[in-house]
């Protein structure tokens, strides 16, 4: 018996001790269905599957790897882009997939209390009979987790006007590696001591296990009207953005398509976009009846004066939905024109676009691949989808290096490697690029804070110095590396 | 744009003298925030009341005066960070601006309003010629009225710029609205008094101003108050602050003229004759309510909680979240009481500044706060105790 089945067969008998015999997974037959998260082309078959049911369970799980040293990858409803729940082959994939339960929701503070396991719009359906509903709404809120979307710090198309995860979330329960349980925040609309939840959401598990989530609840709009205007150049598209903007108007969504991406979505869904226009705006105004109103037309003339071909404004609610529809299918209607396709995250300052979307166009056709690009123009965050086939040898690496490439244009430009979708283990070569050695380490050093072991999710998010230099990024000073006596996890 | 003067390597040069001499510094902006925080007795003196001039921005010249400074603004063992100044950048289109810490807040305030925009979150001016600066309008992570509706002074916070313990200049953030790569060390430095950084440069997400503002008011007790401000704020009104103090329920709506008119119309109430007067009054703790000496408290509850039962006055804003409690009751009153409402309490100005002046911690957190700091500042030089006695 090998040293590696043995370590499997103690780990399992261990973890059957802590969990029912069903929610301890090592049959490949039943690990397959983890191997992957929505970034499908990094996949990995993890030694143990758990899917504990209580926070007891959780913190008996991680104590017990805390103490044979096992590595741990946190996991929702795998729905991330980026591979942050890429499991490890030596180390336990912890599903929190049975913590379904909402817990309360306060409808006289406003603030909803759930398991991390809850589909991120089912709190918004909980909260609906009450008029409210939970802001951020990320393309996957049907399927995705709030337990995910805060480690993500997910946004979605209302990000601008509502804000992110992390503008949301008022109060997390944390289980540190060690077991410790944290209790950050709460119902309050801040907390004592250092800003902790800041911190936490968007840490991609390598901080601490989520079990618990206090979000904040919003009454919904009065009112949400949607505009959509054609242009017959991109460039005047993303004028236009900058011209509400000025205005004084901060639109609930405003999201910008491109001509391909306005072909996939019109032949997928048939929302009634103009499929000969360069590129569409969908601008949707929400708030009070009047503010609405008032907003409405001041828009329409900005749209029209910044050389829109066609404005159109939804004449109700189910073509305002209509509209919404080809937006919100605009990945899986990419999907269907190719084999494959690769979804990338920069953010971008908003004016930079024009140069940006040139020379993605001009890359396009380096790479031989084709691009179509949905952006969240409001607050910039630009996602280039690479139209490939994983079934012509060499074309992944391609699709992967020229999603390399725009991730830097995006640097360059002043701009960020992800806006939304995390680090994972996708961006993590870009990570050298956007941050200099002292930052990574003090990156690290944050790690070491909270899990000096460095067992949760280990080789994600924040790329050791030793692999900036193999990604051929780090600034090497005299030939040596900053920080050799760095710890590497 | 970029003005000012950036003296990055000067206070990088006073830090790695500090961390080879071992010698604990008190980062010092205006001094505007002194009674703030913890005043432990082995730190450096408060240094004396300043009596120089906020800097002066004139945007149509693109530059900044140069602040008058005293030689004696600040004690040898401080650190001022206030020379650290100017606009990096400014775009209104993109809703972002970046300035070093040194900047008058004043001035930022002043340069926003020029192009119809604002700091959304109303920070609060401790000043007596309203000196504050941006670096300790962050450090603090103060917010005023606008808060529950608008967004803290934390969430506009884009990226950072931070020298560390270690002396180290690092990055982290940046300048665009939605930034999710690597941890959220900006956000950690909201609030942090310091103690983890000195903060260097900050960019932060503007708004537009509303074009117009109305504020209602009502005569009620404080339980009816808590229920009408909260179930106002679970409907789409156009909030923009909600307190209560005396018998009267202060309520002000902001956005466009039809929509604040329309609100006005469906909440009732009287029209307040001087509303820009009364927000400024309660964020910069100059309402009657905070002209005393009496130890005051910053009580934070959920926003709907019952009245707290501690014997003192109180003012509550923040529709009910952050409640202003004037007492002379004991620390352990506050606290038990505070705590039994699910809530955390911080002797705000007065009382006991050696003690416990912020919400005690759980062992498993305190644990946690003296690793980052360990991490950050691992010498312990940065305002050693301001926060807490150990970090």
């Amino acid at each position: 018996m090998t040293t590696a089945v043995f370590y499997k067969q103690e780990l399992v008998a261990d973890l059957r001790r802590i969990l029912p015999a069903d929610a301890v997974l090592c049959d490949a037959e039943d690990t397959r269905p983890y191997e992957c998260d929505g970034l499908s082309a990094y996949r990995e078959l993890p030694l143990v599957v758990c899917l504990p049911q209580t926070i007891e369970q959780v913190q008996a799980v991680l104590h017990l790897c805390y103490n044979m040293q096992v590595p741990v990858v946190a996991r929702g409803a795998g729905t991330g882009l980026s591979g942050g729940a890429l499991p490890l082959k030596n180390g336990v994939l912890l599903s929190l997939a049975k913590f379904m339960r909402i817990l309360e929701i306060d409808t006289a503070n406003r603030v909803a209390r759930v398991q991390p396991g809850v589909r991120n719009l089912a709190i918004s359906q909980a909260a609906a009979p009450y008029g409210l509903y939970y802001a951020p709404d990320p393309s996957s809120q049907i399927a995705c987790t709030i337990g995910g979307n805060v480690a993500e710090n997910s946004g979605g198309v209302h990000c601008l006007k509502y804000g992110l995860t992390v503008h949301n979330v008022l109060g997390l329960k944390v289980l540190t590696m060690d077991g410790e349980l944290l209790e950050i925040g709460g119902a309050t609309l801040d907390s004592p001591g250092y800003d902790l939840l800041a911190l936490m959401t968007g840490s991609e598990g390598l901080l601490g296990v989520i079990v618990e989530v206090t979000v904040k609840l919003l009454p919904k709009p009065e009112r949400a009207q949607v505009i959509l205007a054609s242009f017959d150049d991109v460039v005047k598209a993303g004028a236009a953005v900058g011209d509400i903007i000025s205005a004084g108007i901060i639109p609930g969504g405003l999201e910008m398509m491109d001509n391909p991406a306005i072909r996939a979505a019109e032949a997928f869904v048939h929302a009634g976009y103009p499929v000969d226009a360069a590129a569409i705006l969908l601008c949707e105004l929400d708030g009070t009846n009047e503010e609405v109103s008032e907003q409405i037309l001041r828009v329409r003339e900005l749209l029209q004066a910044a050389g829109a071909t066609q404005v159109r404004t939804a004449s109700d609610d189910v073509e305002r939905l209509k509209f919404w529809a080809g937006r919100k299918a605009a990945f899986p209607a990419v999907g269907r024109l190719s084999p494959d396709y690769y979804c990338m995250d920069g953010t971008i300052p908003r004016k930079r676009l024009p140069e940006v979307l040139k020379r993605i166009a001009e890359l396009s056709v380096e790479y031989q691949l084709p691009v179509a690009n949905v952006f969240h123009a409001g607050d910039g965050n630009l996602h280039p989808l690479i139209l490939y086939d994983a079934n012509n040898p060499g074309e992944l690496e391609r699709t992967e290096e020229f999603g390399g490439k725009i991730l830097e244009l995006c640097i360059a430009v002043g701009g960020t490697i992800t806006g939304e979708h995390g680090v994972g283990v996708e961006k993590i070569g870009q990570m050298c690029v956007q941050f200099a050695p002292q930052e990574l380490a003090q990156f690290h050093a944050v790690k070491h804070a909270f899990d000096p072991q460095g067992l949760l999710n280990p080789g994600k998010a924040v790329p050791t110095l030793h692999r900036c230099a193999e990604f051929g990024a780090m600034h090497v000073h005299k030939g040596t590396l900053p920080f050799p006596d760095l710890e590497r996890f | 744009m970029s003005t000012g003067v950036d003296m990055g390597a000067v206070l990088q040069a006073k830090v790695l003298d500090a961390v080879t001499q071992r010698t604990p510094l008190r980062i010092v902006g205006r001094n505007t925030k002194a009674f703030y925080g913890r005043a432990p007795s082995d730190a450096p003196g408060v240094a004396s009341p300043t009596t120089c001039m906020a800097a002066q921005v004139s945007p149509e010249a693109g530059c900044w005066k140069r602040p008058a400074l005293t030689d004696t603004f600040v004690a040898d063992e401080d650190l001022s960070i206030a020379r650290h100044y100017g606009v990096v950048s400014y775009e209104p289109t993109e809703l972002v601006i970046t300035a070093r810490a040194g900047s008058s807040l004043a001035d930022i305030e002043a340069l926003l309003a020029a192009h119809g925009q604002m700091l959304p979150f109303e920070p609060p001016y401790f000043g007596v010629h309203g000196e504050d600066t941006l670096g300790g309008m962050i450090a603090c992570g103060l917010s005023g009225p606008r808060r529950p509706y608008a967004g803290s002074v934390r969430d506009m916070v884009l990226g950072m710029k931070v020298l560390t313990g270690k002396g180290e200049i690092l990055q982290f953030g940046g300048q665009v609205m939605k930034n999710v790569a690597g941890f959220d060390v900006s956000r950690l430095m909201v609030g942090a008094l310091g103690t983890l950084g000195i903060l260097l440069e900050m960019s932060l997400k503007v708004l537009p101003r509303a074009t117009s503002d109305a504020t209602r008011v009502f005569s009620c007790n404080v339980g009816d108050a808590i229920s009408r401000m909260n179930a106002w704020a679970g409907q789409p009104f156009p909030l923009s602050a909600a307190m209560f103090y005396d018998g009267q329920l202060y309520v002000r709506l902001s956005g466009g003229s039809a929509s604040v008119s329309e609100a006005c119309r469906k909440l009732g109430g009287e029209s307040h004759a001087d509303s820009d007067g009364l927000w400024a009054s309660v964020r910069n703790h100059k309402h009657v309510f905070f002209h005393d000496d009496t130890p005051l408290w910053r009580v934070c509850v959920p926003q709907a909680a019952p009245p707290v039962n501690i014997p003192g006055a109180w003012l509550l804003d923040w529709g009910g979240a952050q409640r202003w409690l004037k007492t002379s009751t004991t620390d352990d009153v506050v606290r038990e009481q505070t705590m039994a409402a699910k809530g955390h309490a911080m002797l705000f100005r007065g009382g006991n500044r050696q003690g416990q002046v912020f919400h005690p911690l759980s062992p498993a957190l305190v644990t946690l706060h003296r690793r980052l700091k360990a991490e950050f500042d691992p010498h312990g030089i940065l305002n050693r105790g301001r926060m807490y006695a150990d970090a």
